[in-house]
């Protein structure tokens, strides 16, 4: 009765062959640059691209936008939804779940007709202004996943207790916001904030449509030009997406017992 | 005496105080539903009411009307073949590898390095992946020339292309596998020990077991998982183009060329493949919805 | 040829025994309970009743026939489990149907047989809800109509009160009891509350790490407890150190008061310390109930309703001793000077010296 059955040993093979023959075909096609002998010529040559390091520090840059304001908009209203609104919390919920619902390229589109140069909004006037359209449609694209993570931080943690003594002790709302709570949910944003980053990294719909110099459109234009380069960035791309689900456990399971 | 007067004074000093805190609230999630207005429910709304009209803004079911062209309709039937196909696969996938790590009495590090790597492989879609697999299963990928090289056999020969409806269905699996592994390891996990020994006890075989309980009890999941997975594929569109460009032929590569100006430039058409996706995706995910939730009745 | 059969029973998990050495011989339509505390075995013996469990060694034979290396289906045994684990998919009556249902039964019968065990539990009209629709006693007592269904040999109840409210779980063992009275069906019932074990049971099977203590009729066990796990686990026990005066006339001295013991003093040596122990309803206070006597000071008194719980001390021993309520007299004070006696058969003489 302790014995593993047949099947899922077969299983797991399977998916295993499945998950991890790709890999090594793109890093091994990605050492291919050189005529006949394996080496690192694609990799040298994509960091060495300015247009690279550019891109991917424009959807850096843009990444930690998103997650400043993603967390400045979630958090307090994640807090003031279980502190005092909880009857709203369905109608939020269902709220921050419409991302995952609509498509991006639909709310792309829609932002496209409705803050054009002609609308009350112009946010695609200028380059800047569209960074920030992009920056909040990343906001709109990681919303889920950020509530989620703030939400189930939170309800590990007595906010009602945590508010009332910090009150009665004086503070003010901004007090409390900063110096109680966000400390107490630094793991949730954390954890958030890498899947943010993850999603942010490697976007192109929005990014593409939007005429931005991220690093999905870079990445697109490499596969339509050249042959090796792609499965180098492709590499690159995994690597940072494993750093970043890497770091979200790290952070979590520190937490974890630093509580105890 | 004096308890009245304390009362009134009492209620007199927390009732203001009341009013204050309703108003603070609200202030408090104002910022979130303006958001949310904003950038999430307006812009749909407005392509919801802008499909209906036309070019000069009055009402109108003639884009509806144009999305029953035979290029569309046939953009829209590939879309829902690809996403029946690869989240019917997908679910079925998934569920074999949920099914081998929690009940399979596998060693105990197989189940969370597939956990670890289905979290990394669901965010590993778009254009990093449609490279992945065109380095593997493309014309001059590592798997075609092994199999060439090794067995002779070319896959291409018997009309396999990567750019087509199987290897689109082919790549999208990379990231619906581990999405069904995510959200169903943990149904399983529900499945509790007592039950199966209650049943075995009663007489039942696994089969019965599997028959009569667990796969009843697990049918929400897995039916509201694949809806879930059928509108996660419907709405890609970064895999696809990394994959082909523009020129597949499904409505989110469609809807993509409409607004950045590659085709004929219609305006309320693109309007009306956009209804048309969230009509189809917002169905797929009401029913993913729902089913949780009746999942979730029975388990309480 | 018995019911129920354990032959030199063990169960090995590596190095530790969590059983070991259970014998055990049952009638039809025997009561027995398995008390002791957590991880004592009596769960384990049971689930290797079951049959989820196998044994490392020994036999485990049904009317006789050997059923230890068969399959739990194959058995034909009803199980109650502690968390009800009811199918949640099902409605009750469909629950109560599932083993005939697996045994492919004609309609007929399966629907007959559940109408007729959903009455015996007194549910019939909740037929058709499901479980979570049901508070936690009704959802047992569903547990017990689908074991009980089946028309097993043996049933067997792995502690099916412990999740429920207390005065739920009266009533309950109060109608497990009748109902098994009623259908004479041999059953094993393991608990760790030892006010259900002996209010339920024909014979308790006592246990404590992995080994049998004792096995007895509930009169026997806790009257006369032949180990001191038994007399401190069944029933509440006043444990106090004596020295040793005069071991063959039986003359222990406690707080340097004399008293004497009718039993147990065989082997001792004069000045040896001993633990000494004495059952609350075996004192009395202030009477005359037998030739022990001892002074001491009242030092708490609490009223428990038909009950006055009464702590006396003597110097570094203290007892406890139970007083009915009597509304025509009030309850002692705290400090008063107060005798008790007991008789010498009521002092039991423990292996060992207790800590004081």
């Amino acid at each position: 009765m302790t014995r593993p059955r047949f099947g899922s040993w077969l299983a797991i093979v399977l998916g295993a062959i499945y998950f991890i023959v790709p890999l090594i075909g793109t890093f091994e096609f990605s050492l291919r640059m050189r005529r006949g002998v394996y080496s690192f010529d694609a990799y040298a040559v994509v960091f060495g691209d300015p247009r690279f390091q550019a891109t991917f520090l424009y959807s850096t840059f843009l990444a930690i936008i998103t997650i400043i304001l993603g967390t400045v908009l979630i958090v307090p209203t994640a807090y003031w939804i279980q502190l005092r609104l909880p009857k709203l919390r369905p109608v939020v919920e269902f709220i921050t779940l419409l991302p995952l619902v609509i498509p991006a390229i639909v709310i792309v589109f829609g932002y496209l007709h409705l803050y054009n140069s002609s609308s009350f909004l112009p946010l695609t006037a200028s380059s800047r202004t569209t960074d920030l359209l992009l920056a909040f449609s990343y906001v709109t694209l990681a919303m889920p996943y950020m509530y989620r993570a703030v939400d189930t931080g939170l309800r590990a943690i007595d906010v009602r207790s945590l508010t009332e003594a910090a009150q009665s002790l004086g503070a003010g709302w901004g007090r409390i916001l900063f110096r109680v709570i966000f400390p107490n949910v630094r793991v949730a944003v954390l954890s958030g904030a890498f899947l943010t980053f993850a999603i942010v990294i490697g976007e192109f719909t929005m990014a593409s449509l939007l005429d931005r110099p991220a690093f999905g459109p870079y990445l697109q234009l490499m596969g339509a030009n050249r042959a090796y380069e792609p499965s180098a960035l492709a590499i690159i791309a995994f690597a940072v997406t494993w750093a970043c689900m890497g770091l979200i456990q790290l952070f979590g399971r520190g937490a974890r017992t630093a509580r105890r | 005496m004096t308890e009245n007067v304390d009362a009134v004074v009492t209620d007199a000093l927390t009732a203001p105080r009341r009013l204050s805190s309703i108003s603070w609230s609200w202030v408090g999630v104002v910022p979130f539903f303006l958001f949310a207005l904003l950038f999430l429910i307006l812009p749909t709304g407005y392509l919801l009411v802008g499909s209906f009209q036309d070019a000069a803004g009055k009402f109108t079911l003639a884009n509806i009307g144009n999305l029953f062209t035979p290029s569309i309709l046939h953009a829209y039937w590939i879309s829902i073949e690809v996403s029946l196909a690869s989240s019917i696969t997908g679910a079925i996938a998934g569920f074999f590898l949920a099914y081998a790590v929690v009940l399979g009495r596998l060693p105990p590090w197989i189940r969370p390095t597939l956990m670890t790597f289905s979290g990394v492989a669901s965010n590993f879609a778009g254009i990093p992946l449609a490279f992945a697999f065109l380095a593997t299963l493309g014309r001059t990928g590592l798997v075609t020339t092994l199999l060439i090289k090794y067995v002779g056999f070319n896959i291409y020969s018997t009309g396999f292309n990567l750019l087509s409806f199987w290897g689109l269905t082919l790549t999208y699996l990379y990231f619906q596998i581990p999405l069904m592994v995510l959200i169903l390891t943990p149904a399983l996990d529900g499945l509790k020990r007592e039950w199966r020994e209650a049943a075995e006890i009663l007489g039942a075989s696994n089969l019965d077991y599997w028959r009569r309980v667990a796969l009843p009890v697990l049918w929400p999941s897995i039916l509201g998982t694949t809806l879930l997975l059928f509108a996660n594929s419907f709405g890609a569109v970064a895999t696809a183009y990394g994959l082909t460009g523009s020129s597949l032929n499904i409505v989110t590569i469609l809807l993509y060329a409409q607004i950045r100006g590659d085709v004929l430039h219609d305006q309320n058409l693109g309007y009306a493949l956009a209804l048309g996706m969230i009509i189809i995706t917002g169905l797929s995910n009401a029913g993913y919805i729902w089913l949780r939730a009746r999942g979730e009745r029975w388990l309480r | 040829m018995r019911s129920l059969e354990l032959e030199n029973v063990e169960k090995a998990f590596g190095a530790s025994f969590a059983v070991q050495r259970f014998d055990l011989a049952v009638e039809r339509g025997e009561f027995i309970s398995f008390l002791g505390p957590s991880g004592c075995g009596k769960t384990t013996t049971l689930r290797m009743v079951a049959g989820f469990e196998l044994p490392t060694t020994g036999q485990i034979r049904i009317d006789g026939r050997d059923v230890t290396n068969l399959r739990p289906n194959q058995r034909n045994i009803g199980m109650v489990f502690q968390s009800y684990a009811l199918f949640p998919n099902m409605t009750v009556a469909d629950n109560v149907a599932f083993g005939l249902k697996v045994a492919k039964r004609p309609p007929h019968e399966v629907d007959s047989r559940v109408a007729e065990m959903l009455k015996v539990i007194k549910l019939p009209q909740h037929a058709t809800r499901y479980p979570y629709q049901l508070s936690g006693g009704q959802q047992q007592r569903v547990a017990l109509a689908r074991a009980l269904a089946i028309k097993p040999k043996l049933l067997l109840l792995d502690e099916p009160l412990s999740a429920l409210d207390a005065k739920i779980r009266v009533s309950l063992r109060e109608e497990i009891r009748s109902l098994q009275r009623s259908l004479g069906i041999t059953t094993i019932y393991v608990t760790h509350d030892q006010e259900e074990a002996l209010s339920m049971s024909d014979r308790i099977v006592v246990m404590n790490e992995g080994r049998v203590e004792q096995i007895g009729a509930p009169f026997d066990i806790y009257n006369y407890p032949r180990t001191r796990f038994v007399a401190s686990f069944v029933g509440t026990l006043n444990i106090l150190r004596g020295r040793v005066v005069d071991a063959a006339s039986g003359r222990i001295s406690i707080d340097d008061q004399p008293i004497v013991a009718a039993r147990g003093m065989g082997g001792l040596q004069n000045g040896e310390v001993r633990s000494v122990a004495l059952r609350p309803e075996a004192i009395v206070i202030n009477g005359s109930n037998g030739a022990n006597r001892m002074q001491g000071t009242i030092e708490e008194v609490s009223f428990l309703g038909s009950v006055i719980r009464i702590r006396v001390r003597f110097r570094d021993n203290v007892i406890s001793l139970d007083a009915f309520n009597n509304p025509n007299a009030s309850p002692p004070e705290r400090g008063a000077g107060v005798t008790v006696s007991f008789t010498p058969e009521d002092v039991l003489v423990l292996e060992g010296a207790e800590a004081a």
